[in-house]
């Protein structure tokens, strides 16, 4: 499966990252090198073998609903780019 | 006060409970010796009053007789770590400035126990590398030099920070974390000791994400023993980690000098790579002998599955590194990059602040998480894991621990493996397995090769089963009698 400069485009574009035009066809070239490395996957026998998505075998604790933290704007928008009275400031998103 | 800092970490909490000296004047000779060492760049913000009002509350509690496990000595902590006050950086730019108002549960267990922060130390951006060279503050360089040259070498990554400044006696131990081979093979490539325990031992909750079903953090030491004590104040159940076990926290320092007689030692004959330095060998077979001597019995095994598990980690890896890194977008934290619309300050946001490594990883696994590849690659890679997994539950039917190379290499210049991912891949051919698999590994320097730099031996142990991972390394400790330290030259 080749990685063409369409596709590096549409990824970056998936992923939010700007690539600039003059990038594209470098990162297609490394990212193919990387790519059909990875394809020798395909020599496993994975017939019928379940996915393993996590080594921890027991299950996912519950914990009773009940707020633990909170409170604390001024604390959580400490490290904000932009904030004001406990809220973040972001650009328009709503024309 | 060179004296200070030579010692190990049982060393200094021996002699600071036999009022040798006080945590004051250990602390002082380390602050003094981390200023010294700056051409190392192994720390990246150093926190020296922080670490002498921590030193004199320890001196004060030792004075009551309420000393604690870890009172008193000078730690270093990985930048990755969240802490409280002090800026966090993950050695990137787009969390530039970010300053915690928490503090990481595995450094707040430390600080419980006594310990004293000196500073944050250098890594890869976000723990993705093997050489140090994707930190946005430069690369670490290694204390470690090839006799009779000036070449700057690598201390490894992605801990590369932590390796180094236990290597040159800037701090008695360090914290570090492991998503591929991050503690083990920067420990191999300084003649340091380091172990990643088994996954779910050490809360991960503060800890910057990378992969989080891999991620696991652990201490680099001066000693296997060193290690072990820092391990049990590390680990310990956490609820605000949801795969953080409830299991109880072993003695580990207990298990290191236990005999090993009778201990069935895997070997497993996939670890024989082509084109890995005949002294790597010899110094595998030296560590079969020792462990013979000792009275183990070796076994000769199989792990099918190893030359799949690097292809697999980079699917699985990048897959959850991408979504993970998804929280970064100039909003509610770190840089924000202007854009004429939303999207376009997102996508300069992250532009400006990810380097190329880890925008190259982000992008493969936005890739092979993208409609139409997700069965092919990420499923697959899920599958092959579990063989990967399977390899080893079938060895520990034979054997109590496997002993392997940690790395294929000794440390290599900076700037030698920087233009080809895949070479710089390969680092961690043996030390990825047991993060897809969950397993505690363990490296420890044995041996020098003929340019007198040192090599690690990796120690695998089942699930939960450190104790003999740290039995079987203090056995080789004590055997290979390795007291080799880099020339200062910083």
């Amino acid at each position: 499966m080749a990685i063409d400069a369409a596709t590096v485009r549409k990824v970056a574009r998936l992923a939010r990252i700007a690539e600039p035009e003059e990038r594209i066809e470098a990162l297609a070239q490394e990212l193919n090198g990387i790519m059909t490395w990875i394809e020798q996957l395909a020599e496993v026998d994975t017939d019928g073998v379940e996915p393993l998505t996590s080594v921890v075998h027991s299950g996912l604790p519950l914990r009773d609903d009940v707020v633990t933290m909170g409170g604390d704007a001024d604390v959580v928008t400490g490290n904000a780019p932009k904030s004001v009275d406990g809220f973040f400031v972001v650009p328009k998103v709503v024309e | 006060m060179s004296a200070l800092t030579s010692l190990t970490l049982k060393g200094a909490l021996d002699g600071l409970d036999a009022g040798d000296f006080s945590s004051v004047e250990l602390t002082k000779a380390h602050i003094e010796a981390v200023e010294a060492a700056r051409g190392l760049n192994a720390f990246l913000f150093e926190t020296p009053e922080q670490a002498l009002s921590m030193a004199a509350a320890s001196d004060a509690r030792r004075s009551l007789g309420a000393a604690r496990p870890l009172d008193g000595v000078p730690l270093g902590i990985k930048d990755l770590f969240c802490t409280e006050g002090t800026p966090t950086t993950a050695a990137s730019k787009i969390l530039e400035p970010f300053v915690p108002h928490y503090e990481s549960t595995v450094t707040s267990q430390l600080w419980r126990d006594g310990a004293v922060m000196l500073g944050k130390l250098n890594l890869d951006e976000f723990a993705m590398g093997s050489s140090n060279e994707t930190s946005a503050y430069g690369p670490v360089v290694n204390p470690w030099r090839r006799s009779g040259s000036n070449q700057a070498l690598t201390p490894g990554g992605s801990s590369g920070g932590s390796a180094a400044a236990v290597a040159a006696d800037l701090c008695l131990g360090a914290t570090a974390t492991d998503t591929g081979g991050s503690i083990r093979q920067p420990a191999a490539f300084t003649g340091t000791v380091g172990i990643k325990p088994t996954y779910g031992r050490c809360s991960r909750w503060g800890t910057v994400a990378f992969a989080s079903s891999l991620d696991q953090a652990g201490p680099i030491a001066k000693t296997v023993e060193d290690a072990a004590i820092l391990l049990k104040s590390m680990s310990g159940h956490d609820p605000k980690d949801s795969t953080s076990l409830d299991v109880p926290v072993p003695d580990f320092a207990a298990f290191v000098g236990k005999s090993v007689k009778g201990l069935r030692i895997g070997v497993p004959k996939e670890y024989r790579v082509d084109g890995m330095p005949a002294e790597i060998e010899k110094l595998w077979q030296d560590g079969i002998a020792w462990l013979k001597d000792a009275g183990c019995e070796i076994v000769e095994i199989s792990l099918p599955h190893t030359k799949y598990a690097l292809p697999a980690y980079y699917i699985v890896a990048p897959a959850e590194a991408s979504s993970n890194l998804a929280r970064y977008d100039g909003m509610r934290y770190g840089l924000r990059a202007e854009g004429g619309n939303l999207t376009e300050v997102y996508e300069n946001t992250r532009a400006a602040g990810f380097g190329d490594e880890v925008k190259r990883r982000i992008l493969i696994g936005t890739y092979v998480l993208s409609a139409g590849y997700y069965d092919a690659y990420y499923l697959k890679a899920l599958k092959v894991r579990r063989r990967i997994a399977e390899d080893f539950d079938n060895a520990w039917e034979k054997v109590d621990a496997i002993l392997t190379p940690t790395a294929p290499s000794a440390a290599f210049g900076l700037g030698e493996n920087s233009n080809d991912p895949i070479a710089m891949y390969l680092n961690d051919v043996f030390t990825v397995t047991t993060n897809l698999a969950g397993l505690p590994g363990l490296s420890l320097p044995a041996g020098l090769d003929a340019n007198g730099l040192p090599l690690g031996l990796q120690i695998i142990g089942k699930p939960l089963d450190e104790g003999t991972v740290f039995s079987v390394a203090g056995a080789i400790e004590k055997a290979a009698g390795f007291k080799a330290k880099a020339d200062k030259w910083w």
